[in-house]
């Protein structure tokens, strides 16, 4: 008998060390790929990046000189979209967690955000195209396509947000309207600033996708090269991700600016990563603040 | 007695969608009481207390028949914002639930929204609220902290004071000690004997020995029915309803 349960006993342990072998490796090498990925842009993109290549225009077709009016642009494209879509979005995700009796036409709406976050990159674009540069006549250009990046992340941050007001405990709710207090001050004074850290990892994520897409800017306000700085938000830009794009594939020098696409690479990595930090120290400062 | 009374139910009728929670309750609070509602769970009684200030119209699909009436007006009518009902019949909670802000804060949370702004009055508020729940000299150095900082007990106190900062004519209590230890209970229910004399308390308890202890009339809910209502000396000592006995014997609930 004793015999028995000792063997068993051994095989519960080999079989709890394999599994927990498997776990372990398969977060290893999710570490794994994000590390390689980092190091092997930093080792080929570490040595294009200098002052001059982060302030000044590139020169000679584009195979020498710097990235600053793609840095630039990104950053006025990215900024432009959350400022778009981040109070737009919120508002939405308020009407559906808060407001909205739930039912056939929230449930429409809620299919419609699902779809819209599956569609891909590209036909944003073609959408932004045909309504903000042709249809709007804002032309290629800045707001446009900020617009277009604006609804490319709105799901992701309605979402993000609408499980951000659900997670706030209902017994904050009820305390407040049982005080006399209305539900439109509920929700602003207390439902909102709760819910906040959460609306913010939507906008983090929503960045991150603005900041990196390059077919929605395709056509909508990215330019192929312009030295000049954008004076208005009428202004085409040029952008990170599609000067990747053009020096990689549509460029006569594709060889010889190998450095400087790895270079512009970081570039947009750390400013993604650089915009994501922001959010997440005003985060983990508000969670401080806010613990129940 | 009959004209002593603050809120007058007749023939009020509750339901979630078609599943009636509540049959044909009529009953009346006395003013400057305490009223318990004791019966087994599910059976009513938390509902009634929140159709008492409209809680209830938070959940989709809830429909309310008959009248309540509160100091000569039906509660439900069109004409009532659920707000002011709330503003005059406040409401303390089975678990504690203070707002993750400072405890000063929460007390003049409600009634700053409520339109109330000079420094000098919202001071006198914390005081005044504070020491009525019976927190002042506990967190009188403290009022800046946070109020997840003070004990459950603290909490709840916290809870009484800052639904008490709205001056409100009747607190519901929602099973307030459930979730604390005995001392903290004790504390609580001096409180609500301290607190009677200005104000009107219905409270519901799963405690018998509570409801024997601070209230003056005990109401006896059960399967959404009020079964028997009456002082509380006469309910616990000689019940006419053979159902009440049993259930505050414990033969059964």
């Amino acid at each position: 008998m004793q015999n028995v349960l000792q063997t068993s006993m051994a095989w519960r342990y080999f079989k709890q060390k394999v599994f927990f072998s498997i776990v372990t490796l398969s977060a290893m090498l999710i570490a794994f790929a994000l590390g390689g990925l980092i190091f092997y842009i930093v080792l080929h993109g570490i040595s294009a990046i200098s002052w001059d290549f982060l302030t000044l225009p590139p020169t000679d077709s584009m195979t020498k000189g710097g990235i600053m009016p793609a840095i630039l642009g990104t950053l006025y494209l990215t900024i432009g979209a959350i400022a778009v879509a981040l109070p737009l979005g919120v508002v939405s995700a308020v009407y559906l967690a808060e407001y909205a009796k739930q039912g056939k036409f929230v449930r429409l709406i809620r299919i419609g955000i699902n779809c819209l976050a599956g569609v891909p990159s590209v036909v944003f674009g073609l959408f932004g195209l045909g309504f903000f540069v042709l249809f709007l006549q804002f032309g290629s250009c800045i707001l446009s396509g900020a617009l277009t990046l604006a609804v490319l992340i709105l799901p992701t941050i309605i979402g993000a947000s609408e499980e951000a007001l659900k997670s706030v405990p209902q017994t904050f709710r009820e305390a407040s309207l049982a005080l006399g207090v209305s539900k439109w001050q509920t929700i602003y004074k207390i439902v909102m600033p709760s819910a906040l850290p959460g609306i913010l990892t939507g906008s983090i994520l929503g960045i991150g996708r603005a900041a990196g897409e390059t077919a929605p800017i395709m056509f909508t306000a990215a330019a192929f090269f312009t030295a000049k700085l954008p004076g208005s938000v009428f202004d085409e830009v040029m952008a990170l991700p599609y000067h990747i794009y053009v020096l990689a594939t549509a460029g006569t020098h594709i060889e010889e600016t190998r450095s400087i696409q790895y270079g512009t690479v970081l570039v947009l990595v750390g400013l993604v990563l650089g915009i994501d930090l922001i959010a997440i120290v005003i985060r983990s400062y508000m969670r401080k603040k806010k613990r129940w | 007695m009959k004209g002593n009374s603050i809120i007058e139910l007749k023939n009020v009728n509750f339901y979630y969608g078609e599943s009636r929670a509540l049959t044909d309750i009529t009953m009346d609070f006395e003013k400057n009481r305490i009223t318990a509602l004791i019966g087994p769970s599910g059976c009513g009684k938390s509902t009634l207390l929140r159709v008492l200030n409209r809680m209830n119209d938070l959940i989709d699909g809830t429909r309310v028949e008959g009248e309540i009436i509160f100091e000569g007006v039906n509660v439900y009518s069109p004409d009532v914002d659920p707000v002011d009902v709330r503003r005059k019949i406040g409401m303390v909670f089975q678990k504690p639930n203070p707002f993750p802000k400072s405890i000063f804060n929460n007390v003049t949370y409600a009634p700053r929204l409520a339109g109330m702004m000079k420094r000098s009055d919202l001071e006198f508020l914390v005081e005044e609220s504070l020491k009525q729940a019976a927190l002042w000299d506990e967190v009188k150095d403290i009022l800046d902290k946070s109020a997840m900082t003070l004990s459950g007990g603290q909490q709840q106190r916290l809870c009484i004071a800052r639904a008490l900062a709205m001056k409100p004519d009747v607190i519901l209590m929602d099973e307030p000690t459930s979730a604390l230890d005995p001392i903290s209970t004790a504390k609580i229910e001096e409180l609500m004997d301290e607190l009677r004399k200005s104000y009107t308390i219905i409270i519901v308890t799963h405690n018998m020995q509570q409801a024997a202890r601070v209230s003056s009339q005990t109401g006896f809910f059960y399967l959404g029915k009020l079964i028997e209502y009456d002082s509380t000396e006469k309910i616990f000592t000689i019940p006419d309803v053979k159902q009440t006995e049993d259930y505050i014997t414990g033969r059964f609930g």
